[in-house]
């Protein structure tokens, strides 16, 4: 097939546009109203830059290829539609995995080609005999080999680690898997990747036969890597983990973009790695844990003994709730993970809608990071149907708590407990919470009497302004609607 | 031919942008945004025709198939699940609207 010449220029002009509809894409994401459209043009844009890739000259194994991409897009189009919104941390996460693995393959296969370069090339081999005219124009530098070296790195770890992170946040692997000595094993098994890498592009460079083996156990130690420093840690912080590895694909792409001197890879890529980089920050704060202890360290250890908790805790039933909302001016909902996992947000919304009909001004107050992914709450709401215009999130409703007559928390707790502000020796000191407890009264639907997530008792469950509501969370969200119905009749 | 600084710049340029982008996407986006950031690295699938279009050997060819794979699979998946949760945002207004 031949190809005019000034096909390449075309090519180039459609990647710098797919490049801007990406940035533009996500720009619009800075409001719920525009977003939807800002991914659609970003969706036009990568069909854009796929489809004229095919135009490059010299592009060989093309049946194979596009059989590989009709299969990829239609699986993961196929699973992406049927997932359930609860489980979209773990399909991110799996996403985002399959991208920092191709990114990994496209390094190792340029550095496969670049290893070749001093081989005798057999004359029977089947495939596509004028592929290997074209690996003669192949030069990689120092900096190129780099960047493919580290690419491979980063990529390989982000492909093993988000499939570990997929598993965990999927439940198929409950355990932390913490064992002595684990930091330094660790270590050396990343010593090792480095080393192996180090010494195959060196001995790529001399043309040496080692660089093969080399360049194997440098791929297979970052795989393995990516697997063992995700193992311990623990499932309530794979949400930073994810997006650590979002950033991680980011830069892999970026640098294989340099290697295949491709534009549109590297700002893409760039502009994820930095996206993610910041989103990765954001979330660690909002656990008021820093990056290095979600990875290395572990959680509720030391500290001094926790302050003994006064009062007791207080029921109250559905019928005397649903009436105390009924006549109240303000009421903000709470939801926490425990709700989506209870189903309720369809029942709560429904609620919420009643009251909306007495003339409450009802809101829903969200924590940064409730969910298994910051945000991920927004979307179980959205679900529901509560128009975004309703949910306040942090900064804004904690003013607003003094003067709303109650909040109703459903499913979160550790959000909510007022120790992170008043008692320095509890593990959650210092993490900003919802301030719950400022509100003149408060309603915790529970299940029991347990502790919260990270394993620490709630004061908020033992003041004074605070009821429980015990029960299932949508068999409570139920009861509370059939108590304001018996008001109308 | 992009080569040494031009190429600094380009990685420094693109990392301020997508910086100060993600700074201003409200907290109730950010699911999405994270999705979103997924579906936009799905570019490498380019890449991955670029390396399985110049593969000649059979470990090549091997490694450009997975890498197509993985990364069609990265795009498509990327932007369906984005688009799903984007189309859900709504405001009281639309919904009314929806009502009526």
């Amino acid at each position: 097939m031949t190809l005019p010449a000034w096909m390449p220029t075309v090519v180039e002009a459609v990647y710098f546009i797919a490049a801007v509809l990406f940035i533009w894409g996500l720009k619009r994401m800075s409001s719920p109203r525009t977003a939807r459209r800002g991914i659609v043009w970003a969706g036009i844009g990568m069909a854009a830059a796929i489809l004229v890739t095919f135009l490059l000259p010299g592009l060989h194994n093309l049946v194979p290829m596009a059989i590989a991409i009709v299969a990829g897009v239609a699986l993961s189009w196929w699973v992406g539609r049927r997932v359930a919104m609860t489980a979209m941390p773990q399909m991110v996460a799996l996403f985002n995995g399959m991208g920092g693995g191709a990114a990994a393959a496209i390094g190792a296969v340029e550095l496969i080609r670049f290893n070749r370069r001093f081989l005798a090339i057999p004359d029977t081999f089947p495939i596509q005999p004028e592929a290997w005219v074209a690996q003669t124009t192949v030069h990689l530098g120092a900096v190129e080999l780099s960047l493919a070296f580290l690419g491979v790195l980063i990529g390989a770890i982000s492909f093993t680690g988000s499939l570990i992170a997929f598993a965990k946040l999927q439940g198929w692997m409950d355990r932390r898997f913490v064992f002595p000595l684990q930091r330094w094993i660790n270590l050396a098994i990343f010593a090792g990747a480095m080393v192996c890498g180090v010494l195959a592009l060196i001995a790529g460079v001399e043309g040496h036969p080692f660089a093969w083996g080399l360049l194997i156990g440098f791929v297979v130690l970052s795989l393995v890597f990516g697997i063992a420093m995700t193992l311990p840690i623990g499932g309530a912080d794979m949400p930073v983990v994810i997006s650590m590895y979002n950033a991680f694909t980011g830069l892999a792409v970026a640098f294989e973009g340099f290697v295949l001197q491709n534009e549109a890879m590297i700002i893409a890529g760039m502009v994820v790695g930095a996206a993610g980089t910041l989103l990765t920050q954001l979330m660690a704060k909002a656990m008021n844990r820093s990056l290095a202890n979600v990875l290395f360290g572990n959680f509720g250890g030391g500290g001094g003994e926790a302050q003994e908790i006064g009062g007791s805790m207080k029921p109250i039933d559905a019928a005397d709730a649903a009436v105390m909302m009924a006549y109240a001016e303000r009421v903000a909902i709470v939801p926490g993970y425990g709700m989506a996992v209870a189903q309720a947000q369809h029942k709560i919304w429904e609620f919420a809608k009643l009251l909306i009909d007495r003339g409450v001004k009802v809101k829903f107050a969200i924590y940064p990071v409730a969910g298994r992914m910051p945000g991920h709450m927004n979307v179980l709401l959205a679900e529901a149907g509560v128009p975004y215009d309703l949910i306040a999130d942090m900064d804004d409703i904690n003013p607003e708590f003094p003067n709303t007559d109650v909040a109703l928390v459903i499913g979160a707790n550790d959000v909510v407990n007022p120790e992170a502000r008043t008692d320095p020796n509890s593990p959650i000191y210092g993490m900003p919470i919802l301030d719950v407890a400022a509100a003149k009264n408060v309603i915790v639907i529970k299940r029991g009497r347990g502790k919260g997530f990270a394993g620490i008792e709630n004061a908020l469950f033992y003041a004074d302004n605070a009821r429980m509501l015990y029960g299932d969370g949508q068999a409570a969200a139920n009861e509370l609607i059939q108590g304001l119905k018996t008001l109308d009749t | 031919m992009i080569a040494g600084f031009l190429a600094l710049y380009i990685f420094m340029l693109a990392a301020f942008t997508g910086y100060e982008i993600i700074a201003r996407v409200p907290v109730i986006l950010h699911t999405p945004l994270m999705s979103g950031s997924n579906f936009v690295h799905g570019i490498v699938l380019v890449g991955a025709m670029v390396a399985l279009g110049h593969a000649g050997t059979p470990a090549e060819v091997t490694i450009g198939v997975i890498a197509v794979l993985l990364s069609a699979g990265n795009v498509a998946g990327g932007y369906v699940v984005t688009e799903r949760m984007l189309e859900m945002f709504k405001t009281s207004k639309t919904t009314q609207g929806e009502k009526k």
